[in-house]
């Protein structure tokens, strides 16, 4: 079972803030192609990944990390802090 | 090193009283970031990642601490609803001289805007928006 959180745009396409989720894959860009299969509001929401920043466990990660171990997965657009 | 994030507006002078005081520090800098009322802004939403955004400010201002050798470092972040002309953060530095206070001071400040997990979203004439990143704020971190 993981995490799965979304914030700013993301989190408004997707419609919801947070879910968990069983999944199989077993790096972020796996779980990203799952969660693009599921619906349209998904396959819009991570249409261009280069829009798209991702936090495993709460660290900044790439879209080919692993999830082996994570419990938590985020996923936002470019940070706007400052 | 105090670090703070919180839907409270706070006061710079009250934070920097006492800020830095000690034998060894000849210099402290603060800055302040506002909401400017551009372009018809009405008001500013900040949202962040409890938990990581305190994670990564720390590291952060870890990594500042030790660059240059801060005697102190300050960081206050807000989120929330906010208006034209009030304060959004804050950082301040205290080191023996003054090029490693203001060094440090832009390097947080470049930090934080790009990698600590904020996002604005601003409501104006044209309806809301979330801010895009600039490309210049990204070539910022280069320069470290």
């Amino acid at each position: 079972m993981l995490d799965v959180l979304y914030f700013a745009w993301v989190r408004e396409r997707i419609g919801e803030p947070r879910e968990t989720v069983e999944t199989g894959a077993t790096t972020v860009a796996g779980l990203v192609d799952e969660l693009k299969a599921r619906e349209e509001r998904y396959a819009l929401a991570f249409s261009d990944l280069s829009a798209l920043r991702v936090a495993v466990d709460q660290e900044l990660a790439d879209f080919d990390a692993p999830l082996a171990g994570a419990r938590e997965v985020a996923f936002f657009p470019p940070m706007t802090g400052g | 090193m105090r670090i703070r994030v919180q839907e409270e507006p706070f006061d710079p002078g009250a934070e920097l009283d006492g800020f830095g005081a000690g034998a060894d520090v000849g210099a402290v800098v603060s800055f302040t970031g506002m909401v400017r009322g551009d372009g018809g802004l009405s008001r500013m939403e900040i949202e962040h990642y409890p938990g990581m955004t305190e994670k990564a400010i720390a590291a952060i201002a870890g990594e500042a601490v030790a660059r240059w050798n801060l005697a102190d470092c300050l960081v206050i972040h807000r989120h929330g609803p906010m208006r034209p002309g009030e304060r959004i953060m804050m950082v301040a530095t205290a080191s023996r001289h003054r090029a490693s206070a203001f060094e440090a001071a832009e390097f947080l400040m470049d930090y934080l805007k790009s990698r600590a997990p904020f996002w604005k979203k601003e409501y104006g004439a044209d309806g809301a928006e979330w801010v895009a990143a600039r490309d210049e704020d990204e070539d910022a971190l280069g320069r470290w």
